[in-house]
């Protein structure tokens, strides 16, 4: 009898943990809205939608080139720091500082295009240190983190660049169907991303790296072309979460713009259930990852829970949430 | 023999310490003045200490990013026991210290979680502590106890000889009126960093620290007390984090609970110039002071330059310039590397 129990209790204990894996962070979301609509007052509406989907925007849009970069066996400290340089570079052009542009449109369509591929630029440069002297990318990355806000701070002298430009903050706050239209940026980045790892022989590659890169050598993958890529896919993904952000704050402060920003992308991830060590990802996990930890913490807010508590939670939330993930590689 | 022979990344780094601090004294004038040496040092002891913290967890192939918010938060905790002495703030703030590298300890150790994440966690968790035992606000310390001593006092100053200041002083009276100058942290520091040089040289802890960064699995089929020596390590740099903590505290005049933030980062860069592998294994504790330093004296190199007029750079650069050299370190660090490494 004890025979016949332990092989029916294997696969089962097994099963319930993959589940757990794959489903938890989606239950763990329906729970606590269900929670909320029973306890928090003024929960159902528009407005605390818009409110929680804009604060997570740019975590979520940081969180899918970090992802990626995690996916491959890495991690990217600098995207805080690449905001920070793309947020900065922006109003030099569509305000005409840099180059004179004589059409607002066209210098708009600068300020957006370049910072972004700048902030791209950078990544390149994480990617060249990983993949040509083989420095471990939390090294590597460290390099930007430090010196990336310098060169933010350095190029506007650390000082606050107000700006008044309705047709640039439209792409944080211009609303499409009553949505913020970067909610609309932060959906396309993620759909596209979760195409590209889910359904393409990139994101293949991506995992294959991750899971074993030596193997992934071996079988005919261009390991160093890859990493190359995830690092840059990261920058333009920071570079776009800069811009955003100045659009909201309608001003470019190089010193504040992305602080912190890798913790949060990272802890989003995790609880997303991304394999830190590689070899498995999941976008839209990343997403409703994010949506979680902002969720708890705007539960706890609206509870009457002061934030620095809501910051204890979220350290317990990472904890478990990793905690699981073992449970199932166990 | 002379094959064997390689320059340490730790001595290059003690080198071009050594050239940069000549340099500045050449140059600039005050450099090496009572003022300018007590006020690096003061402030950048809090840095080292926890440094050599971190220097304990890399070299079990560990990391530790909680020792930023640890340090704020042990500040807050030494400000609030300030009133009771001196005691009773520095032992509070070291206390707090250690409970959350015990913390990181467990979350590692039992529940078998990456020192990333686990530290991650704990960064978050002593944040919030902190800001909720300040009131999200900072604390001021108590004036009536001699608790400022720790952080704003010279430790050797009453026992200062007249004669090292009289105006015909010598080279030697010099020197002694130097380092009597120097400030109770920087003391404290340097006490920390020679029982670390200690521990990892000469103590069976410390070869267990190098054993177990050289690979965990072999040291564990040796027999060696792998988790409590990954256990120790991050107490170590919990109670290092704390003491700069209650530096913090004592220094400023104030529990600062969102002080900290990049220190972590910082306390690693300073590891890495210092020599020390991130991978573990191997380390140097003397590296790791002369990176510390070294990063932190490029601050005022900046000023002094700034201060003679040729160049005007804003303090902004210091980070681009620290980034730099972290840059020409690594890269450095990886060719030196022996190949079969660097592909692993």
């Amino acid at each position: 009898m004890s025979a016949v129990s332990v092989t029916k209790k294997e696969p089962r204990n097994f099963n319930r943990a993959a589940f757990f894996q794959r489903y938890g962070v989606g239950l763990a979301l329906i729970l606590l809205i269900i929670f909320n609509l029973i306890f928090t007052p003024n929960f159902a509406t528009a407005q605390t939608l818009a409110v929680n989907l804009t604060q997570v925007c740019t975590i979520v849009i940081v969180g899918v080139g970090m992802t990626l970069v995690i996916a491959t066996g890495g991690i990217d400290l600098s995207v805080g720091s690449l905001m920070a340089i793309a947020g900065a570079f922006s109003p030099m052009f569509f305000t005409g500082q840099l180059i004179p542009v004589d059409n607002l449109y066209f210098g708009i369509a600068l300020g957006i295009a370049f910072p972004v591929l700048i902030a791209g630029m950078f990544g390149l440069f994480n990617g060249w240190l990983v993949t040509k002297f083989s420095i471990q990318p939390i090294i590597a990355t460290l390099v930007l983190f430090i010196a990336g806000r310098g060169i933010a701070q350095v190029s506007t002298n650390g000082d606050l660049q107000v700006f008044k430009v309705p047709e640039f903050q439209a792409i944080a706050i211009g609303r499409v169907l009553g949505v913020p239209f970067q909610v609309w940026i932060m959906l396309a980045i993620v759909i596209v991303a979760a195409f590209i790892l889910h359904r393409t022989v990139f994101g293949r590659q991506v995992l294959a790296v991750g899971g074993n890169e030596a193997a992934a050598r071996l079988s005919g993958i261009p390991v160093s072309r890859v990493k190359f890529l995830v690092y840059f896919i990261s920058g333009l993904c920071s570079g776009v979460a800069g811009l955003i952000v100045i659009a909201m704050n309608s001003a470019a402060d190089a010193n504040l713009i992305g602080l912190g920003m890798e913790l949060d992308a990272i802890a989003a991830v995790v609880v997303g259930g991304t394999l830190l060590s590689g070899g498995r990802a999941t976008i839209i996990g990343t997403l409703l990852g994010a949506l979680v930890i902002q969720l708890v913490r705007y539960t706890l807010l609206a509870n009457g829970v002061p934030d620095p508590a809501a910051l204890v939670v979220k350290a317990g939330l990472i904890v478990l949430a990793v905690w699981l993930q073992r449970q199932e590689q166990a | 023999m002379m094959k064997g022979f390689r320059i340490s990344p730790s001595m290059a780094v003690v080198a071009v310490l050594i050239i940069l601090t000549l340099l500045g004294a050449w140059r600039y004038d005050g450099f090496l003045g009572t003022y300018n040496v007590q006020t690096v040092l003061r402030y950048n002891s809090m840095f080292a200490l926890v440094a050599l913290g971190m220097c304990f967890v890399i070299m079990t192939g560990g990391i530790d990013l909680s020792v930023g918010s640890v340090a704020a938060f042990s500040s807050v905790v030494a400000a609030h026991l300030s009133g009771y002495g001196l005691f009773p703030g520095l032992i509070g703030g070291l206390a707090a210290g250690l409970f959350a590298g015990t913390l990181n300890a467990l979350i590692i150790t039992r529940l078998k979680i990456a020192p990333f994440i686990a530290t991650l966690a704990t960064m978050l968790a002593a944040s919030g502590t902190a800001l909720l035992l300040a009131n999200n606000q900072s604390v001021s310390v108590s004036y009536d106890t001699y608790f400022t001593n720790l952080g704003q006092g010279d430790l050797l100053s009453f026992m200062r000889p007249e004669w090292v200041d009289a105006e015909d002083a010598g080279f030697f009276a010099g020197v002694i009126g130097f380092i009597l100058s120097f400030p109770t942290p920087a003391f404290i520091a340097l006490a920390a960093y020679i029982a670390g040089a200690i521990v990892i040289n000469h103590t069976a802890f410390g070869r267990h620290v190098l054993a177990v960064g050289g690979g965990t699995e072999a040291s564990r089929l040796m027999g060696l007390p792998v988790d409590r020596t990954i256990f120790l390590v991050y107490v170590i740099s919990g109670g290092m984090a704390g003491m700069a903590g209650v530096i913090l505290a004592s220094q400023f005049g104030a529990g600062q609970p969102i002080e900290g933030v990049g220190w972590e980062l910082f306390a690693i860069a300073s590891v890495v110039v210092g020599g020390t592998l991130l991978t573990g294994g191997n380390g140097s504790i003397g590296g790791t002071l002369a990176g510390a330093l070294l990063l932190g004296i490029i601050f005022t190199i900046l000023n002094f330059e700034n201060g003679m007029g040729w160049i005007s750079l804003s303090a902004y650069w210091q980070s681009v310039v620290r980034g730099v050299f972290l840059f020409v370190v690594v890269v450095l660090q990886a060719k030196l590397a022996n190949p079969a490494k660097a592909a692993a």
